[in-house]
């Protein structure tokens, strides 16, 4: 399959996304820069991470409104597969293609570390191939990733089924002293009602070697290969 | 026209220096010229104090690419066609006055001089010195430092791997703040800052140039702080955002191959880089400063010429080329401006508004005076080196108790407050992280290497033994690299010191470096780049000398590598030393427990350096064998802290035989035994299995080695003194720092 990974002025995990599908996956990956507009061809777009347009007026408020975002935007309703992580889950929650926002950590620091995170949803095209009841370890590197929702939103989303990760312990218990930032109800990822587009703080794509610490990365990533293979046809429209 | 006395004030030149560069240029400069001279004659471009000095180390070896001095930063090989560029440099008085721009600006500075080099910066690491947290102006230096590193570099992309903090009241008010950046290249990337023909155009890109940082470098690099208040428009602003993009913009038209040399604009601005451009090209240059583009309405050429403004890079290429550098800085959003070209003739014209502002030598304004001054030790030394501990008490308090309160100590204590602050991942590199050893460990992608870092310097140590501290700093650093298992192969160097024309400083000064000069050479590896910081003094007390080294390692097989903690349950914990140790009240000599307990900071430090060289090459030889699973050296806080350390970051207890350590102290100090700093320590924990093996080892390197016990489950014993669970131990650690 082929991923599309968008640049915006100030991102930096683009060279590791491409490094995790392309080099260890052997997929297809090409970069797409912010001032394009042209994802044919593409089976999954990634929003990696970084500080787009230096995160200034508020983390991917810029960025929501290149000319890319529109392309993904299009892209995302036509049931192509989305992920956005860290600052990509900041810039798909202010281009509304997921609900809610990230805030500040709590400690209003940033915060760089390893966490663990429970699935609670393995029906996803992320996460298909998470073997069941596993504890994915996952670092996280942001100053911004305190989701935040209003209770309708929360509610719905509950039940949605859309809160695809939470943080927790390596038990997959999920208790306020292994919620890194203070995001509401652990969450440190959701999807789309749909199911297409999932944004998460954590990085998959810094684990998945085990000299780097962790290959639970690979499992997200490997969910999304076998995903479009049942997808492919239908994302291309 | 301002007075002569002021304008000299404001350059940081003497009245005898301004004489000499009357008689060199045959007139009297005027007010740009002089502003040029003084930038460019300060210590922190001309280094005119510490130049002689610097001579003293080795900068050769097989594996040199640039060697220190020549270029932004050395260069030096590592096989694969590949090569490290890395440089370690200060930012302490623009802390000092401004904490958070101050150190910002300082990553921003190091990062510019890598990837001038052509070089992608892989690593960042920072060596801290603060004043103790309780006194409010130290915690808000500490919060502004940290949250400008913080800042600067994540918003980068590059990891900040390592490094360390100390807290000691001889920095209060007068924080050090080292930042030391690594890059990688092949070597045919490799860029240099002189371009070889005239008629090579000047391309300066990025920021635009303000007010700011006007006399960074005469003004607050090369004077101590005494009124701070008036010098914050001394320091630059920082836009890491800026940076970023001017990174990825400038080593995608070095890609192209169109440039023939690049410089960073960083301390005394366009004119140290135009100047020092044209000085390694040996050639001329005419700038235009009207296509300057300005921040500000306005400015005038001296301070164009001086401004400090970050994030700007100075772009040397053809004219031909021109256009294929615009494109590229266009699709960026990046300012570009043509402000000049270079010349046969080695004069610098600076031309503004059709008049010529300024026209000097090029020789003349990079050869500073240099200066040396007669060394003379501080009358009190003797005395502190000579004080007799033996009259010391032994601790009636319970040694478990006071093994939690050092572990609680800020100079002990985990520092994850700080480097969780800091992404040390993104580049998906990193092997070893922050805490889990005394050096990162990164890979080189491609390849089965890795490389490791690490920066140390004891200023206390230093200051008890200039000499001694400055040989610690080098093997500390390069010992900390061993214990991954990498070989060291180079070292950069930032020195921190009072002011030099005190003979008391200057005997600091030199001691250090003499004894850097001597671990370098006795460990057969260069100086590849270096940075002084001199004037580190706030109401006229200076600080205590602190070297700062940053020691570069490589590992053959990344593979291959081993951290401080310990692994499994019965696994045998081995020290292996100096054979010339001789554990005794003499071991508490500048140590954490002596200052803690005591409240004494007395003693004399030594190394011996051969010695030292042995037992690193037996350690190496151990990890690459795959004998011994962690590797951890005794440093502050002696040999009870490094076996807490490891065995909290194992989440492991341990077990010794008092029986069997007693006979280490040769006059029965307990606290000696456990709290003494003897240098050249290794802990390590090997399988039984393999014990006759690590004996062997040890003799063929001439290494003293000996079993002090064994990795148990869940707690620290060592009866009769010690017997503490490690989840308790771990929590005092861990807790100590946090501090939100």
């Amino acid at each position: 399959m082929r991923f599309g990974i968008v640049v915006f002025p100030g991102t930096w995990s683009d060279g590791d996304c491409y490094h995790s599908v392309n080099t260890i996956l052997s997929q297809e990956a090409q970069f797409i820069w912010h001032k394009d507009t042209d994802l044919s061809g593409i089976d999954c777009v990634i929003i990696p991470g970084g500080f787009s347009y230096g995160d200034h007026l508020r983390a991917g408020a810029i960025a929501a409104f290149s000319p890319i975002m529109k392309a993904v935007t299009q892209f995302a309703t036509h049931g192509g597969l989305v992920i956005g992580i860290c600052n990509g889950f900041q810039i798909l929650c202010e281009s509304g293609l997921l609900p809610g926002i990230l805030r500040r950590n709590r400690t209003l620091q940033f915060r760089c570390r390893w966490v663990n995170l429970k699935t609670n949803n393995s029906k996803t095209p992320f996460t298909v191939s998470i073997p069941q009841k596993h504890t994915l370890r996952i670092p996280i590197s942001h100053g911004e990733g305190a989701y935040y929702a209003d209770e309708t939103i929360i509610k719905e989303i509950h039940d949605n089924n859309q809160i695809v990760f939470q943080y927790c312990d390596t038990t997959g218990l999920v208790t306020d002293d292994n919620n890194p930032n203070g995001s509401i109800e652990n969450i440190a990822g959701i999807v789309n009602k749909d199911g297409n587009v999932l944004g998460m703080m954590p990085h998959p794509e810094r684990a998945c070697e085990d000299l780097l610490g962790s290959k639970d990365g690979l499992y997200i990533l490997e969910s999304i290969i076998e995903s479009s293979s049942r997808l492919s046809g239908y994302s291309k429209t | 026209m301002k007075s002569l006395q002021k304008l000299l004030d404001q350059s940081a030149l003497t009245q005898s220096e301004y004489k000499l560069i009357v008689k060199q240029l045959g007139r009297e400069p005027n007010e740009v010229e002089l502003g040029m001279f003084g930038a460019l004659w300060s210590e922190h471009c001309g280094y005119k104090h510490s130049k002689l000095l610097l001579k003293l180390f080795p900068t050769n070896s097989n594996n040199i690419i640039v060697k220190a001095g020549e270029e932004n930063a050395g260069v030096i090989n590592i096989g694969d066609n590949q090569a490290i560029v890395m440089k370690i440099e200060s930012h302490n008085h623009p802390s000092a006055v401004e904490p958070y721009h101050g150190a910002a600006t300082g990553v921003g500075g190091i990062v510019r001089d890598i990837f001038a080099m052509g070089a992608r910066p892989i690593a960042l690491l920072n060596s801290l010195r603060f004043g103790p947290l309780d006194i409010s102006r130290n915690k808000y230096l500490y919060d502004g430092i940290v949250s400008g590193i913080s800042d600067y570099g994540n918003c980068l992309g590059i990891p900040n791997v390592g490094g360390e903090s100390i807290f000691h009241p001889t920095y209060s008010s007068n924080p050090l703040v080292n930042a030391m950046c690594v890059g990688l290249l092949n070597h045919s990337q490799l860029i240099r800052s002189g371009p070889k023909t005239p008629n090579t155009l000047l391309v300066l890109v990025g920021a635009k140039t303000g007010r700011d940082g006007i006399h960074g470098a005469s003004g607050l690099a090369s004077r101590s702080l005494d009124s701070q208040s008036d010098l914050r428009a001394s320091v630059q602003v920082a836009n890491p955002f800026l940076e970023k993009i001017l990174i990825e913009a400038c080593l995608e038209v070095a890609a192209t191959g169109i440039l023939d040399a690049m410089q960073d604009l960083g301390a005394a601005g366009l004119t140290s880089a135009a100047i020092e451009a044209a000085a390694n090209g040996q050639l001329g240059i005419e700038l235009h400063l009207d296509q300057v583009p300005l921040r500000e309405k306005g400015m005038t050429p001296y301070e164009i010429m001086l401004s400090e403004s970050q994030e700007r890079m100075l772009l040397m290429m053809q004219s031909k080329d021109l256009e294929i550098a615009t494109s590229i800085f266009e699709k960026w959003d990046l300012d570009i401006s043509v402000i000049g070209q270079f010349t046969d003739e080695q004069v610098a014209n600076i031309r503004y508004k059709d008049k010529e502002v300024a026209s000097l030598p090029i020789k003349a304004l990079v050869t500073p005076p240099l200066y040396q001054f007669s060394p003379r030790k501080p009358k009190e030394l003797t005395k502190l080196q000579n004080y007799d501990l033996s009259q010391l008490p032994l601790p009636v308090e319970s040694p478990n108790q006071i093994l939690l309160a050092m572990l609680a100590l800020p100079n002990l204590a985990n520092k994850q407050a700080i480097y969780q602050q800091y992404d040390h991942q993104v580049q998906d590199n990193t092997v070893v992280l922050p805490g889990e050893a005394g050096a990162a460990v990164l890979r080189i992608k491609g390849t089965d290497k890795g490389i490791a870092l690490s920066t140390d310097g004891n200023g206390k140590l230093t200051y008890l033994d200039p000499y001694q501290g400055g040989m610690i700093a080098v093997f500390e650093a390069c010992r900390n690299v061993v214990c991954t298992g990498a070989k060291p192969i180079a070292i950069t160097n930032c020195l921190n010191f009072g002011n030099p024309e005190n003979n008391t400083i200057y005997y600091q000064l030199k001691q250090s470096i003499k004894g850097m000069a001597t671990a370098s050479k006795a460990l057969n590896i260069p100086v590849i780049s270096g940075n002084v910081s001199l004037y580190n003094e706030s109401s006229n007390s200076p600080i205590y000398p602190t070297p700062i080294v940053g020691a570069l390692g490589i590992l053959e097989d990344i593979q291959c590598h081993v951290t401080s903690a310990f692994k499994s349950v019965g696994d045998s914990i081995i020290l292996l030393q100096a054979p010339s140790t001789r554990v005794s009240i003499k071991s508490l000599a500048g140590s954490e427990f002596l200052e803690f307990y005591h409240g004494l900071t007395v003693g004399k430090p030594s190394i011996n350096p051969a010695q030292e060289v042995k037992l690193q090459n037996c350690i190496l030889e151990l990890i690459r064998l795959q004998i011994i699973k962690s590797a951890t050296d005794c440093s502050e806080g002696g040999m009870i802290t490094a076996l807490a350390e490891a065995c909290i970051l194992g989440s492991l207890g341990l077990r010794c035989d008092y029986a069997k350590l007693k006979h280490l102290a040769s006059d029965g100090r307990w606290d000696a035994l456990f709290f003494g700093e003897d240098q050249s320590r290794i802990i390590i924990s090997t399988p039984s299995t393999q014990i006759q093996k690590v004996f062997n080892y040890a003799e063929k390197h001439q290494v003293n080695c000996i079993t002090l016990g064994t990795v148990t489950a869940d707690t620290f014993q060592i009866p009769p003194f010690f017997d503490i669970p490690i989840n308790i131990m771990s929590e005092t650690w861990n807790d100590a720092l946090r501090i939100s």
